[in-house]
């Protein structure tokens, strides 16, 4: 079992990284909101699968990435500081409502979080002079990736540069939170999941590791925030839209909570069954949910749990 | 013997149900004491207390002469004051060895630790082992916690509560539930570690024959107030302890 699912692991990166040869620019375009949403929902993850704790407001903290990453290169255009701005930005945002919110579990968390991403939105909505209000900032550079004195990319749009650099950002990312995952830290975090009292008991203070955890969500949010202003070269106030804090938990729910790879698993499902519905119908949100109420009820804890549990043993079994 | 916890009239009221009423008490240092009393009597809301679960409305708590009256849990289990709880408290999705090294990496200041691996930890896992040993179920360390038998889980509870290595443990009926085999070997452990001196043990028993022969001063609390206090022997002759476990005449009689 470990070893196919090294073999998939390093065939699915193979693939990505040779997608740009044998595909055009419009699946690489959708690849690259793939990975997007699959770092958001990851950082999510960490807050709801790992943790315990279903935040409403991701999106707010996305939207603090996107804009902060779009002010940045506007200003000074260097792709490497909008990205790191960005994360910072996020995780900022995280740590000092995080304070507030970490107080409280279950639906009040979840509703204090809802209000303060709906905060963000009404900032990025009103405040004209600085977010541009409902126009959005526009004409973001797509900035070359450079350290001064050593080097310089050209993230020309014709080239497929700026596909490798969110692919590998996005991966440095996420091995990262794999192996976070599985550290004492990680451990501790589950621990709080499962049974708070016993954690304060071990001698630890569930609120900073709460808090903790939820910066760290923020991070992944910003940093996924931070890819989009220069692949759309615009950023508008719907990114930090309550409905849009609830794409990682579709896609989250989807894949499965209690596996790493499941919000990874139900960002391709997400965008598959987007791109196909699209195609013939505009009112594509209405089948959308009824295919993903579908799923959840047939793919109980997801659907990487049910390939694991079920799809598995048969292949196995033969 | 130095005094490890003192209370000055600890009072906490629900409503008008006095939990605890102006309860003065020491613990001392190496001294097996067990608190008993009728249900309702405010034992596990005096553990709850002294651990930090809750807060009392006035009175103070010391630990080393220190006051902790209002320090949070973890704060004080950095001190050494640590309990396991009479409803089960476990990490149930976690595997038994995860669930023993939480308290573990916590004692060893590495809960942070965030990149390298649970796998390459390697003191922090022998020193699990070592604890799974102690308490008798390190053949099942791979098993989910959750699918335990009752009995194995009480186990499992008070392994958590011991792993921080406290001073001060409060054990809250650790052996409700088990079989005798079981009983036997929580109270081995507990006379074993106390006679050791690695921790001072406060238990919290219904079972008079356990209470008896392991406590060296019996603590009998009825309605939030501490009503008796003494060796085993100065309790069985108590008359006002004999009054408020009336109805339970044959069971004091029989020894």
């Amino acid at each position: 079992m470990k070893r196919i699912k090294f073999f998939l692991l390093l065939a699915l990166i193979i693939f990505l990284f040779s997608l740009p040869a044998f595909s055009g620019k419009y699946i690489l375009y959708i690849t690259i909101h793939i990975l997007i949403l699959s770092v958001f929902a990851l950082g999510f993850n960490l807050l709801l699968g790992y943790t315990g704790l279903l935040s409403f407001g991701q999106a707010g903290f996305f939207a603090m990435g996107a804009y902060a990453c779009a002010k940045i290169l506007l200003i000074l255009p260097s792709l490497l500081l909008g990205t790191m701005t960005g994360m910072i930005a996020g995780a900022l945002a995280a740590f000092i409502l995080g304070f507030l919110c970490v107080r409280h579990t279950r639906i009040y968390f979840s509703m204090l979080t809802l209000s303060f991403g709906m905060m963000i939105y009404s900032l990025a909505w009103k405040w004209r002079e600085v977010t541009g209000g409902d126009d959005g900032l526009v004409g973001i550079p797509r900035a070359p990736l450079e350290i001064p004195g050593v080097f310089s990319i050209d993230m020309n749009p014709m080239g497929n540069y700026y596909y490798y650099y969110v692919l590998v950002i996005s991966l440095l990312a996420i091995y990262l939170l794999y192996r976070l995952i599985q550290s004492p830290f990680g451990l501790t975090l589950k621990g709080i999941r499962e049974s708070e009292n016993r954690v304060a008991y071990a001698g630890i203070s569930v609120r900073h590791y709460r808090l903790l955890s939820f910066t760290i969500a923020g991070l992944y949010a910003g940093l996924a925030g931070s890819f989009l202003p220069p692949l759309e070269n615009t950023v508008t106030p719907p990114i930090a839209h309550w409905t849009h804090s609830a794409e990682p938990v579709m896609v989250t729910l989807l894949g499965g909570i209690h596996t790493f790879s499941g919000p990874i698993v139900g960002s391709i499902v997400f965008y598959i069954i987007k791109d196909i519905i699209v195609r013939y119908t505009q009112y594509w949100l209405i089948w959308f949910g009824a295919i993903i109420v579908f799923l959840v009820l047939v793919f109980r804890g997801g659907i990487v749990i049910f390939l694991i549990e079920r799809i598995w043993p048969l292949i196995k079994w033969r | 013997m130095a005094i490890l916890l003192r209370t000055e009239k600890l009072k906490k009221y629900f409503g008008l149900v006095s939990a605890a009423d102006h309860i003065d008490l020491e613990i001392e240092e190496g001294v097996l004491t067990s608190i008993i009393g009728p249900n309702g009597a405010g034992k596990t809301t005096l553990v709850n207390l002294l651990t930090g679960n809750i807060f009392p409305d006035s009175g103070k708590v010391f630990f080393k002469e220190e006051e902790i009256t209002h320090l949070p849990i973890h704060e004080r289990v950095k001190k050494g004051i640590c309990r396991s709880f009479q409803i089960m408290n476990i990490f149930p999705k976690l595997t038994v060895f995860e669930n023993v090294l939480i308290p573990i990496f916590a004692l060893m200041n590495k809960s942070l630790s965030f990149y390298k691996l649970i796998d390459d930890h390697l003191d922090a896992k022998e020193k699990a082992e070592h604890l799974l040993n102690e308490i008798g179920l390190i053949d099942k360390k791979n098993l989910t916690a959750g699918i335990l038998s009752h009995g194995d889980q009480r186990l499992l509870e008070i392994g958590l509560a011991m792993a921080p290595e406290p001073k001060l443990l409060f054990l809250d009926e650790p052996t409700a539930g088990m079989n005798p085999i079981e009983r036997i070997k929580v109270l081995e452990n507990i006379r074993k570690l106390s006679r050791e001196k690695r921790s001072t043990f406060v238990i919290i028993e219904h079972d008079m024959d356990i209470v008896f022969s392991l406590s060296d001063r019996i603590v009998v609390l009825h309605r939030g107030q501490i009503i008796a206090d003494g060796t085993p022997e100065e309790i069985k002759k108590n008359e006002e302890v004999k009054k408020v476990y009336l109805g339970e005449e044959i069971f004091w009689q029989k020894r």
